[in-house]
């Protein structure tokens, strides 16, 4: 019990003392490059309660959740057609393996000189570039399935789309969700970079621009809102994960 | 994907079905542009990418590039990989040491490490500092995470094992726990390596540090597609050897230790 108590001061404290550590820091320093935590705080305040989110916030997620829909009906839906041809997924394993290995901003030139600098451009980055985890992880999880279930489907008359949505979807789902959750993170790591290159707004933008004009505390504010963009993304990708494999958990019996 | 071993027999008709969809979309992708299917200033013939890749092969620009590229790259991993594997094995084994870092690590971990670009030119110049900075950063997190993992799972079996043959904590630490924690911290090395590369492009594309990405960047604004399409495609090569690299080291090393190892999902 002492010992539990411990640990959680030692978890409050901790986060809590480096904090003050930087505010002390910060207000004596006087450094350029780091104002104070007050600073940062009435400017995050200023800015993004609400004034620049129909600007910058708004556009950036609409990219982020446009470019991301389109990655997860893509990729399933590619995965579930060439996971089903054995021979069509050797043939295409290795054209994807290496556009999963090209670092996807190395295409944002390729994709200004085709699409302009609209959201044409952003989307189909992000697209590009992070599609391949859950195509890849859709192929997998579909030629995991088990031949014996499905064999036994077809011995008890279940049609092709029955088999396909009470057996291969259900085996599947555990690694598709697994390779959604890595494109998340590149999806919005994309987001930010194609705002950075030649954008008009964004909260990529924002922070680069913040950054060329010399606005240091608005840089961090906008450092800190995609710190904020990336924890919620991905604590609602969590929740949504659990509802969506409560059965997988339980029936390895993982479940709490 | 597991590929069943039946030497010399899946393999080789995979590896054949492969070339041939590789050659299929090359074809057809000739084609194309040939028949001018699609705006030809924009999607010059493959073959014509090809003689621009054949031209650049002997300078020496493209390999300067490709150099400092890679040295971003291997710079930052590497920093990466000494900052975190201490830092993890130390998270990982002592637990007040966990719950101490865990709010910050909480904190920082969804940054997007791009986000900092304009920090890290800030306070790093736009040189090799502010690329590897920013690699380091992005390439610290899944070796963290698979190096604390790769501690917690050893089996307590083993260790009671160990302890029951009169291993101190140090040999206990040396012989259990850190062979085991290694193949995670060889899998962290892996995702961290591909994550690396792509902010030491970023750092070369957006801010205009020396690299492939400012040479891709360069030939776009230059209107030298072919030059365009031949430098991505130098960096796709270089991201694929090193995937494959990384994987064919990681089942060499680690081949003792194949069935409990798992990606950890940062």
């Amino acid at each position: 019990m002492i010992r539990r108590g411990l640990l959680l001061t030692l978890e409050i404290a901790v986060p809590v003392l480096l904090l003050a550590g930087y505010a002390v820091w910060a207000a004596r320093a006087q450094s350029f490059y780091f104002p104070p935590l007050g600073t940062i705080q009435e400017r995050f305040a200023q800015l993004w309660l609400f004034e620049r989110v129909p600007d910058d916030l708004l556009p950036s997620l609409r990219r982020l959740g446009i470019g991301y829909v389109l990655c997860v009906l893509l990729g399933v839906g590619a995965g579930l057609l060439l996971g089903v041809s054995r021979v069509v997924q050797q043939a295409v394993q290795p054209l994807a393996e290496f556009l999963r290995a090209l670092p996807a901003v190395a295409l944002i030139p390729f994709g200004v000189l085709v699409f302009g600098f609209g959201d044409s451009m952003r989307i189909f980055i992000i697209v590009v570039g992070a599609v391949w985890p859950i195509l890849l992880n859709t192929i997998d999880g579909v030629r995991g399935v088990d031949p014996g279930m499905l064999e036994m489907a077809r011995a008890y008359q279940v049609g092709r789309w029955g088999r396909i949505r009470g057996i291969v979807v259900p085996a599947a789902l555990p690694r598709v969700v697994a390779g959604m959750r890595t494109s998340l993170s590149i999806a919005i790591i994309l987001m930010v970079v194609s705002e950075m290159v030649a954008g008009r707004d964004g909260v990529g933008y924002f922070v680069l621009e913040s950054q060329r004009r010399f606005a240091i505390s608005d840089m961090w504010t906008g450092i800190i809102l995609l710190g904020i963009v990336g924890y919620l993304a991905n604590f609602l990708f969590v929740q949504a994960e659990r509802r969506l494999l409560r059965w997988h958990r339980e029936s390895k019996g993982l479940a709490r | 994907m597991v590929e069943v071993a039946h030497p010399g027999r899946w393999p080789r008709r995979s590896f054949w079905l492969g070339l041939v969809g590789v050659l299929v979309v090359l074809v057809t992708l000739e084609l194309v542009a040939r028949f001018e299917l699609l705006p030809a200033r924009w999607f010059p013939p493959v073959t014509v990418v090809f003689g621009a890749l054949i031209e650049l092969l002997p300078t020496g620009d493209l390999w300067a590039d490709v150099g400092r590229t890679l040295q971003g790259w291997a710079l930052g991993l590497g920093l990466a990989a000494g900052l975190a594997v201490p830092l993890g094995l130390l998270i990982g084994s002592v637990e007040p040491a966990y719950r101490a870092c865990r709010a910050v690590i909480e904190f920082l971990r969804p940054i997007p490490s791009v986000a900092l670009i304009p920090a890290a030119v800030l306070l790093f110049g736009i040189g090799t500092g502010m690329k590897v900075f920013l690699v380091a950063f992005a390439a610290f997190w899944p070796i963290l995470f698979q190096a604390v993992y790769g501690v917690q799972d050893v089996s307590p079996g083993v260790k009671e094992t160990a302890r029951a043959y009169g291993l101190g904590p140090l040999a206990r630490f040396g012989r259990v726990v850190l062979p085991s924690t290694l193949a995670y911290v060889a899998t962290g090395l892996r995702i961290s390596s591909a994550i690396a590369l792509i902010l030491a492009v970023t750092a070369e594309l957006v801010v205009g540090a020396a690299g492939l990405g400012r040479a891709i960047v360069t030939a776009q604004t230059a209107a030298q597609v072919p030059r365009m399409y031949a430098l991505i495609a130098v960096t796709g090569i270089l991201g694929w050897l090193l995937s494959t690299g990384f994987h064919a080291v990681e089942a060499r090393l680690l081949h003792w230790h194949p069935a409990q190892r798992k990606e950890v999902l940062a």
